[in-house]
């Protein structure tokens, strides 16, 4: 019987001929990835030596990524201490794959991963994250958990009690028509599976839309597939993959793709042309209610965000200012532009694609997650209405439980923040 | 048995059960005083120990959906409550079964605020209106971990199974 990619993976990673949706296994870990809460994670693998008579040590630490990403720099005194914290753990351990808050090496987690290349196709890879579903753009098997679960992986480097998801197949058809992408297709599906749709299951995307998709949407599509409740979203990888991790993550080591074989059994598939697909719209305040354009068009808006790791990347941002070009800012609406990484800060800044989003009137922030869960910066006040780039829409998300927060491309975003109100970019946002 | 102190709907959040804004907090200990921070009237209640130990928070499908957030189950867990749900999100269950949060999936769950419930087996009994929902238990792999009292102990005696490092 054939194996889905997953299943495959997660064979090789547990030393087994085969797996199948369902087995209990204990795969290897290429990579555990923690953010700020590694603090936490630290916390329980110090709990998990008690008493042990044996020294704290991490299973191995060039598979552990430490990147500060939620609140940089520090808002705030407890914030800074788990920072510093964390940060003497790192140097103690001696983890390379440490991203401080800096300028040039910093960014979001999800960006951090595959642009430098730490992510491989056929890796298991877990974050205390659960937006670490964007890994699968890259081909890995990767998935959230909580910091408890990464501190079992450190001290014994290998997932306990993992059981092989059934996976739901994704056969993606169609060109997309101008000014919609990655992000409609994944709100539309989104919208399709409902927010638990694909609760312990695996999306595995297939098809010429994919095919001829870059990494960067790939990784918007697999980042948002844990809104439909997905343990992970995957893309197997492609020449597309190959040229990421060669040309653009400086990977020089052999990779080797896995894929699925041809009669992998799958739950289900679910087919979609997306040559007809609007821009959508996820309403307050569940990723799944989604919309096109149209239907809420007019809404008027306080806020736009640009960014995170769902929408913050190059492309997403020449989208942008694209449309802002010698445009303003609406008054009485803010925009914040928050790119992915240091890196693709420099670009956009090289670009010019920065000085068009400052002369509209937006605000650039320095690379992070801040805005999208309301922890640092970008707030809504009482009654608000926030239009982002970002990942979730749930009650009291920006900040605020008083406030509304609906989901877009950075396409939509862009045309918004000139008019004001939520507007079609094929309306005529140019 | 105990009473249902709040009857919530689907899609329940962990930025609902324990918002953003106070994930510096990290440790067991101080996280219970931001649980269901927002819902003020219930956090409130919570933190003056109004409600009892073993009381039940009943929700609908897709139980802490979302972020994977551990304090979402070390919040509830800190307060002894128990948790009936028609269906919960994979993250949170897996935190919740890590943490000995007492977690109960009941598909067909019926009760309001007020309500007393009890856990027997393979049921949830609701004795303000007489009526049995069958639950559906934890896969076996889980339970281990359950049973090793979570998963700090649990990855404790497999650690000492292995050669030190």
């Amino acid at each position: 019987m054939g194996m889905t990619v997953v299943e495959k993976i997660l064979a090789r990673a547990a030393g087994l001929p085969a797996t199948k949706a369902g087995d209990v296994v204990e795969p290897r870990v290429d990579l555990a990835m923690s953010h700020e809460n590694g603090a936490l994670v630290i916390n329980q693998f110090k709990e998990i030596y008690k008493d042990t008579g044996r020294e704290p040590k991490p299973w191995d630490p060039s598979r552990i990524a430490l990147i500060f990403d939620h609140r940089v720099p520090a808002e705030g005194p407890k914030t800074a201490t788990n920072h510093k914290m964390i940060r003497g753990f790192a140097a103690q351990h001696g983890i390379c794959k440490f991203h401080d808050i800096r300028g040039d090496r910093g960014g979001i987690c999800h960006q951090i991963l595959p642009e430098y290349g730490y992510v491989r196709p056929g890796s298991v890879v877990v974050g205390t994250d659960s937006h670490t579903t964007s890994h699968g753009a890259l081909g890995a098997f990767s998935f959230g958990i909580g910091a408890t679960e990464m501190a079992s992986v450190w001290a014994l480097g290998v997932a306990l009690n993992i059981e092989v998801p059934p996976t739901i197949k994704v056969v993606v058809r169609g060109r997309f028509p101008e000014f919609v992408g990655p992000k409609d297709l994944i709100l539309h599906i989104i919208g399709k599976l409902t927010a638990q749709g694909a609760n312990f299951r695996v999306l595995e995307f297939h098809g010429e839309t994919i095919t001829a998709m870059s990494t960067s949407g790939r990784l918007v599509i697999c980042n948002m597939s844990v809104e439909a409740g997905a343990t992970s979203g995957i893309v197997p990888a492609d020449d597309e993959t190959e040229r990421y991790l060669r040309t653009e993550a400086g990977v020089t080591d052999p990779i080797d793709r896995v894929l699925p074989d041809a009669d992998a059994v799958y739950e289900s598939v679910l087919e979609i042309d997306v040559s007809k697909l609007e821009p959508q719209i996820a309403c307050p305040h569940t990723v799944d209610n989604v919309k096109p354009v149209q239907q809420v068009a007019g809404k008027a808006l306080q806020q736009i965000v640009i960014g995170s790791c769902t929408n913050g990347r190059l492309d997403d941002l020449a989208a942008a200012a694209r449309i802002l070009e010698g445009k303003k800012v609406a008054e009485g609406t803010r925009m914040l532009v928050f790119p992915a990484s240091g890196r693709i800060y420099a670009q956009a800044l090289e670009a010019g694609y920065l000085k068009t989003f400052m002369k509209a009137g937006a605000v650039v922030m320095n690379p992070g997650c801040g805005p999208c869960l309301g922890v640092h910066q970008g707030a809504l006040g009482d009654g608000e209405v926030a239009l982002a780039t970002t990942n979730r829409n749930f009650k009291g998300r920006m900040g605020n439980p008083k406030s509304e927060v609906y989901l877009c491309s950075p396409a939509v975003a862009a045309a918004s923040a000139i008019t004001g109100v939520i507007t079609d970019p094929r309306a005529g946002g140019r | 048995m105990g009473k249902v102190v709040l009857k919530l709907g689907r899609d329940i959040s962990t930025d609902d059960i324990y918002p953003g804004r106070f994930m510096a907090t990290v440790l067991p200990t101080e996280t219970p005083q931001f649980c269901f921070h927002d819902r003020t009237e219930f956090n409130a209640r919570l933190n003056s120990k109004q409600i009892a130990p073993g009381s039940f928070v009943v929700a609908d499908e897709n139980f802490g959906c979302g972020s994977s957030r551990e304090q979402a189950a070390s919040a509830i867990r800190g307060h002894e409550l128990n948790v009936v749900a028609r269906s919960i999100a994979r993250i949170f269950m897996q935190n919740a079964i890590n943490l000995g949060l007492s977690l109960i999936i009941c598909p067909t769950i019926e009760a309001s605020e007020g309500d007393e419930l009890e856990l027997a087996e393979g049921k949830v009994v609701n004795k303000t209106t007489g009526k049995q929902f069958a639950t559906v238990p934890l896969p076996p792999a889980r339970q281990a971990i359950i049973d090793a009292g979570g998963l700090v102990p649990y990855t404790r005696k497999k650690l000492l199974e292995q050669p030190a490092r």
